[in-house]
Parts: structure tokens; sequence; C-alpha cells
């Protein structure tokens, strides 16, 4: 039946919204930061990419090694720039702020890129697919990046709940002045929770740039399917933003498979019932304002 | 028996007077009529092409009041107030295309706007902070989309609008031109009066301090919906004013978060939490944008960067920075208070109506 | 009316030269208000100070301050003759002044070990270690894995007290132990105090408690609106002297009216 293709693909698709979406959830669960510019930032590790392959002449898939730590090191300094001095200025204000960026680098990116389309090449990679029956078939890429979430999820859980840094962030994350008493730093822990969360997004920029197009615009559409798979999922669940990515996946796909045109409406749609429902989402724990 | 009380710690006895505003504001009257009455006769000044900017900065000017008295006032930041921008515009088309003549459904499409409004803020303010700002994102879209499926408004194309063409251009250029000239100020003085209102204060109330402010009894919830409703009317409006002037209602187009970038930038640069600041930041978008409109998407580039750069280090916007220096105010909403202190003079010090973006971040609780 | 307390005790009861924490002429403001008015404190080496006062007489502030989560408007806080008046409260605490905040500030979504493991973070080299603080609260070490928020008042006391050693401080700040426990508890709390003197801890402690104060402290110091109203060893004040201090006013003095028939405070 092509609706079992539709979950399939559904669940495959919610992979990359996982991704996407655990950035954001970290930033906000720890910092309390709304980025905006989120999808904007994800966009731009694929243009870095397509920018500095040509230059640099690797193949393509090590733009992960060159990209992932550019982005790592620019998280840390913006946080303890431009959003620490946001945050310390109120409560609004990384709100417009990073709307301020996101409006920036979407307008930097047309500027120089022009809005043409653009993807990362991985040659034949992408086309591998094997197929399970007459109707469903999956891209091997996909299965790749299916598994690239779950790792990365799952190595970020591991990494909060059992590393001494992750113990930190959290600490940090739940009582900013009491980590004080405890001699941290709490700057610099931001810092690094910027870093993790900024590689995250710069891996599944890449992903989505080798698996579809990418262009100055396409962060907006992806800021709000992020925004939508975390608000589903459960603020503060890193494994229920990978349910909610996937349960927006599917709601896509199920919608697409009634009319091609009602792919991203029927995603808002199952937001909006879960806003009204169950806001706390699927796997809510703390609910921060 | 005397007291033991320390000599510093007894209080200064202090005289108060509360006034409404610090000039006497006779003159202000005067000034502001001639004002309007200058605008008014601008049409027989002005060539069509700067008519039509006029337009547009009419346009803009309502969306940032209505923004700035969603976010600056009643605390709600929105970027998705192109939703009511979009759902005005498509009125105004979905009732021309029905024999309607387009400037008098300017009015109706605002208020069903304002009335689709309501159920809106029902799912909404379920959410707060960033996430009631980003809901308010997809709130938009979902219209957005929901309008591109719509073929009798020319789905994702758009469609033109019927009913002005037996204008001469002149006649429309000024019908426009008032039209617009009417909605901005109707406007200001919506905003004036919500501020001057008992909601105006139940309001700074709740900026200051929700909790105080519910148990003494303000309603909170309905304030803030009222707000919401009033700020979807003003950009019902705005929406309604695009359609007209630009006789071509596009979905992509009057649905895009660019007015937000836009509505936002202007508040923020001009002065949030202030009558004046929008005003202030509208005009200077259009001296920006005539100066910088050979350049593309540059303009939208600086205007962030400025928005972004005045948000940390000077929250106030321009006109706030004037203001805190000067006792003038173009629109008395707060209150001055008067006193006679131990100094023997007269000291005027505004009581502080606390605007978004100041205070730390931290957490904590001071305690004795 | 005599000479009130203050006067003759600022003479006697105060700590040798050379004190470990020497607070000078502190004053800190809240927006407006004066929370401390020039308050000094001199606090000597294995010391309990005592610091007492009613709600709002500006105790906590003075902890906070000296623990720099507030910044003083002016004066100076010295530790061992260095001043850390500039320092940031992560190096207060690597330099050996830890705070038991008002409230107990657990991290609540962490289990109890990790509270005392992330107090461990900047640790000076010492005998505390979680293994010690197990060996203090004996029922802790079962309920190790236990989520901070789910403990009861008094448990989450002693993890705060734990989270706070684990650091080896030389001089430790407790903000209100007994705020909203049952007196046993309290006393109980209280209790580990002597193990934490012997070990070389000094203890600067705020209490609302007089009589908790008085029973462990070596001097007590007392607070009302942010002045010093009294300073010394607490065998040397009688009850009414201590009421005095403490509300500004005694209950043997009858209520007066002041100049224009409006009743006093």
């Amino acid at each position: 039946m092509s609706w079992v293709n539709a979950v399939i693909q559904g669940i495959l698709t919610g992979a990359f919204y996982a991704l996407f979406a655990c950035g954001l959830s970290l930033l906000f669960g720890v910092m309390g930061i709304i980025n905006l510019a989120h999808g904007d930032l994800a966009v731009i590790g694929g243009y870095v990419a397509v920018a500095l392959i040509p230059v640099t002449h690797v193949p393509v898939v090590w733009s992960f090694v060159i990209v992932v730590p550019i982005f790592a090191v620019g998280g840390y300094a913006l946080q303890r720039t431009l959003l620490q001095a946001s945050l310390d200025r109120g409560p609004f204000t990384t709100l417009l702020v990073t709307f301020g960026l996101s409006v920036i680098a979407e307008n930097a990116l047309l500027e120089v890129f022009t809005s043409n389309s653009q993807s990362l090449n991985i040659g034949n990679l992408i086309t591998y697919s094997f197929s399970i029956n007459s109707q469903i078939t999956i891209s091997y890429f996909s299965v790749v990046v299916l598994a690239l979430a779950v790792a990365v999820l799952g190595a970020l859980q591991l990494f909060l709940s059992r590393s001494r840094t992750g113990r930190l962030i959290r600490a940090v994350a739940d009582d900013r002045e009491a980590a004080q008493l405890i001699g941290a730093n709490y700057r610099h822990v931001f810092g690094v929770a910027a870093a993790i969360a900024f590689s995250t997004v710069a891996l599944a920029g890449l992903a989505y740039a080798m698996s579809s197009q990418i262009a100055p615009t396409t962060g907006t559409g992806t800021l709000l399917s992020a925004f939508e798979a975390v608000v589903i999922g459960g603020i503060g669940s890193v494994w229920g933003t990978l349910v909610g990515g996937i349960v927006l996946g599917v709601a896509q796909q199920i919608g697409a498979q009634i009319n091609p045109a009602y792919q991203i409406l029927a995603g808002h749609l199952v937001f909006l019932a879960v806003l009204a429902l169950r806001p706390q989402g699927l796997f809510g724990t703390r609910a921060r304002a | 028996m005397s007291s033991t009380r320390p000599a510093a710690l007894a209080a200064p006895s202090v005289e108060a007077r509360v006034t409404r505003s610090a000039q006497p504001s006779a003159w202000l009257l005067p000034v502001a009529a001639g004002a309007i009455v200058l605008l008014v006769f601008m049409p027989s000044l002005l060539s069509q092409g700067d008519l039509s900017t006029m337009v547009n900065v009419f346009i803009l000017l309502t969306m940032a009041v209505m923004w700035n008295l969603l976010a600056g006032y009643a605390g709600m930041v929105s970027i998705g107030q192109q939703a009511f921008i979009g759902l005005g515009a498509e009125g105004v088309l979905a009732m021309a295309q029905h024999g309607l003549n387009p400037v008098a459904s300017i009015p109706l499409a605002a208020i069903a706007t304002a009335a689709i409004a309501l159920p809106v803020s029902l799912l909404v303010f379920r959410l707060r902070g960033g996430y009631f700002a980003i809901a308010t994102w997809v709130v938009a879209d979902t219209a957005e989309l929901v309008v591109s499926s719509i073929s009798s408004l020319g789905s994702g194309t758009g469609s033109p609008v019927p009913g002005l063409s037996g204008l001469s251009a002149k006649s429309f250029g000024d019908i426009t031109y008032w039209s617009a000239l009417a909605v901005a100020l109707i406007a200001l003085a919506m905003a004036y009066l919500v501020l001057r209102s008992r909601l105006g204060l139940v309001l700074a109330a709740v900026r200051d301090d929700e909790v105080g402010a519910r148990s003494a009894g303000a309603r909170v919830m309905r304030a803030r919906r009222i707000v919401f409703a009033v700020a979807a009317l003003g950009c019902g409006a705005a929406g309604a004013l695009l359609a007209v002037s630009q006789l071509n209602v596009q979905p992509s187009s009057v649905f895009s978060v660019q007015w937000s970038a836009e509505m936002i930038f202007v508040t923020l640069i001009g002065g949030i939490g202030t009558l004046e600041g929008p005003i202030i930041g509208t005009i200077l978008f259009f001296v920006l944008e005539q100066s910088l409109a050979q350049h593309g998407a540059l303009y939208l580039i600086v205007l962030g960067a400025v928005a972004v750069v005045v948000a940390i280090w000077a929250p106030k916007g321009i006109w706030g920075m004037i203001a805190s220096r000067a006792r003038f105010r173009l629109f008395p909403v707060g209150y001055w208070l008067w006193t006679h202190g131990a100094t023997r003079g007269r000291k005027a010090r505004r009581l502080p109506a606390r605007l978004v973006g100041r205070g730390r971040g931290g957490q904590g609780q001071p305690s004795a | 009316m005599s000479d009130p307390p203050q006067a003759e005790a600022a003479s006697s009861g105060r700590a040798a030269p050379g004190a470990l924490l020497e607070v000078e002429h502190l004053v800190v403001h809240h927006g407006q208000l004066r929370a401390l008015d020039d308050v000094s404190v001199s606090l000597g080496a294995g010391e309990t100070l005592a610091i007492i006062g009613a709600n709002g007489a500006g105790k906590s502030t003075l902890l906070r301050t000296i623990a720099g989560l507030h910044r003083p408007t002016s004066g100076r806080i010295l530790l061992d003759g260095v001043d850390l008046s500039h320092s940031t409260p992560e190096q207060r605490l690597r330099r050996g002044v830890a705070l038991v905040p008002e409230g107990r500030r657990l991290f609540p979504s962490l289990s109890v070990e990790e509270n005392l493991l992330v107090g461990t973070y900047r640790a000076r080299p010492g005998p505390f270690v979680p293994d010690r603080i197990y060996e203090l609260f004996e029922w802790m070490r079962s309920r190790r894995n236990q989520r901070a928020a789910e403990l009861s008042g008094g448990e989450q006391q002693a993890v705060a007290i734990g989270r706070a050693l684990v650091a080896n401080p030389r001089v430790l700040l407790l903000d209100e132990l007994s705020l909203g426990l049952a007196p046993l508890v309290v006393q109980r709390i209280y209790g580990v105090l002597p193990e934490l003197l012997s070990a070389g801890i000094t203890i600067l402690l705020v209490e609302q408690d007089v009589a908790q104060a008085t029973r462990v402290a070596s001097r007590v110091q007392c607070l009302l609106e942010g002045r010093t109203t009294l300073e010394g060893r607490p065998g040397e004040f009688s009850a009414e002297q201590i009421e005095t201090a403490y509300f500004g006013m005694s209950s043997t003095s009858a209520v007066s009216a002041d100049a224009d028939g409006a009743p006093e405070r």
C-alpha cells in the first residue's frame, strides 16, 4: 500500500527534522534562547560546503569534517558575544536578535549566491536505493540519515547524562546562579552548549544539501518544521525530539498522499492540534515559558 | 517615652502630585490639527509617485503601531502578524469579487480579520514567550497555505482586484492616499485610546508584575485578547490597503514574513513601547529604502543589522533615547510624578513603564 | 534612655586582628533600596559567627554579596588579606568561600549524587569527598540516585550543605538553614556543625531563630534595616538587649506616638 510507503518515508524525513530540532531544543533548554535563525544556520552550513568544496578539492562527503568544526567554533563565539549580550539585556531580546540575524543571513545569502537553488553533489550515492516491494522504495542515503539522527541524539543523551561537562550543562540549565556557586562559569558552559547545538545544525544542513536542494530562503521552512518537531515531541526531552520529528514527517507524508499541496499544511495542522490538546507535547517535562 | 529609632530612618515628608503630561498640552492640539490638515491636502502638493510612497509609509506605520501595541505594551512578541495582513488583503479581494467597492470593503475586511483573530488567540495563547512567537508564524504560514488552495482567490498566483478600473489614475491615487491616511490616523488614535484607558493601565501593571496584577483583580487574559484583536484589526486594515493600492493580491506577497521583519525593525529602531517610536522608525525606514533602493536586498541587511545593534545596546530606540532626556511627549500616555522633596525644588520623575528589553536575564531572587 | 547596646558592644567581642574574613563598610543597594548600610563583619579562623535579624534586615544580602552574587555599591571583602571585591563567584569558590544559599537551590533534575559530583567541579584539595558526605548523612547513601526535587526540605538542606562541602571551602556561608523545616530536623542539621569545625572550616551563618543561633555560634551580630545593631558573644547580652537590637524597640517600652499623632512604625 502506498500508505505504508508514506509512513516509511515519513519516518525517514522525520529523522531529518529531529536532527534539525535537537540543536534548537538544546539552545532553548539550556539558555532559553529561541533561535529564529536556526533553519538559516543549516542552510549556511550547506552553502559553506558548496563554496569550499571547489576550492579545497575534497570529496563531498568530507565536507562534514570541515564544516562541523567551523560551526562548533562559530557557535561558541556567537554565544559568548552576541547571544550572551542579548540574554543579559532581557527576555525578548534574543528573539529579536535571532530574528534579525535570520533576515540578515537570508538576504546576505541571496546577494552572494542568488536565489537559485544548489545542492551538494555526492554522485551516485544519493541514487542507490532498495525496494521492499513494488510500491516501497527506500534510498540508502535516507537510511544513513536516520542512523545519523539516532546516533547523534543518542550520543547527546549519553553526553548529557553521563559526562562531567554534560552534568554541568544540566546544572547550569536548572539554576544558573547555583551553578555559579559551585564554581561554574555559566557563560563558558553556555558557549559549550551552543557549540554542540551549532554542530548538530551543521550536520543537518549538510545532509539536507546532499539529499535535496537548498536556497537562501529554505531556512524558514526548516525552522518551522524543527520547531514543530520540538513542540510535538515535548520540550526538554531528547528522545521526544526524535519522536516529534517522526510524527511530523509521517503527518506530512500522509498529507502529501491526499494531495501534494497539503504536505506542509498537514504538519501545521498536527502541530496546532497538539497545541490545542496537549500543549506540553508527547514527552514534555519542564514547562519553560 | 521617646523613640529608639535612629533619626536617619525617619521618613521624609513628601508632597506628591500626579499629572498626565509634563507640559501644558494646550498647544499640542492645534499643531496636530495643522499637521493633519497638511497631510489631507498632500495630493495637491505631491506627484503620484510620491503619493504612492506616502501610501506605503502609512501602511507600514499602521503595522508598526500595531506590533508595538502587542509587543511593547502587552508583552506579546509576534512574528506572525502577516497572517492578518494577508487575510485583510484576501478579504478585500473576496468582497471585490462579489461586487463590493474595494475601498468600502477596507473596514469590513479589517473587522473580519479581527473576528478571526479571536479563535486564533485561544490557540496561540497556550504558549508564552518565544514559543508564542513561532506559533504565530506557523499560524501565518497555515493561513497562506489554506488561502493558496482556494482557486477563486487565484490559488498560489494571486488575482487582480476588480471594481476600481473605472477611476482615472489621479482619482485612484488620491482615494487610495486618503484611505491610507485615514487608516493610519485611526490606528494611532486607537492605540492612544487603548493606552490611556483602563486597559492601558492593566497592560502596564502586567508588564511589571503579572502575578501582582492578577491578584489585584486585573483581567489579564481578557486584556491580552483585546489587544491581540485590535492588532489584528489594524494589520487587517493595512493588508486591505495593500490590496487596494496594488490592485493585485498574491498570497506569497501579502503573507510574507518580510512584513513582520519590517514592522519589527521599524518599531525597535524607532523606539519600542512608545507611540512616537513607530512614527520615527517608519520615516527612517523610507529614507533608508530610498537611498539603498538600487542595491536590492541590501537595505534589509542594513536594517536587520541596525535592529540587532539597537536591540542589544540601545533597546529604547531613537525616541526612547530622546525621551529620557526630554520631558516632551507627543502622546501623553504615562504619568508624571511631581514631588516637593527635601531638595526644595520641583522634581519630575517619569513613572517607569518598563519596556521590552530592559533588565537582566539572570535567575535568583534578592532577599534580605 | 541609656545608650543602645550597639555602642557598648562595638568595643567588645571583636575578633582578633588578621581575621580570616573581613567585610569592610559594605553598602549594597537593590535598585533604589539600600539593603546594607555600612556593615562590617570580622570573622576569625575557626569561629562560628551568626548573623541574626528580622526579615528584610539584610542578612541574606550580606551573604550573597560575600559570595559574589551581588555587587556592592561600596566596601571591601577580604579573605586572608586578599581583596575579593572584584572576583566572580567562581573565583571566590576557588579561593575557599562557599555559599549554601537560601532555599537550598539544589539542581532539581539532577540526582543527589550528581548534585554532590557537580559540587566537586572546582573543588580545592581537602578531606570532603562525596563518600565523606555519605558518612555525615548516612541516609543519603541509599538515596543517592534519587532526583533532588523529590527529597524533603530537610534532606535537600543536607544535600545542599554537602554540595558546598565537597568544594572544601575555608569559609562556609550558611543562609537560613532552618527555613521551612521542623525543629527536630533543624537540630539534626545543625548537629553536623561541630564536625565541620573540627575539620577546620570557619562558619558564617544567617538565622532568624535567635535561640538556635545563640546555641551554635561563638559570636553573634544583629542586623536591622541594613545596619549592625549588636555584636559580640551570645552570653554578653540580655534577652531584652537582643530584642531591642532585633526589632528596633523593646516590648517593655510603651508604644509611643510621634508628634503628629500617628503611631510609631
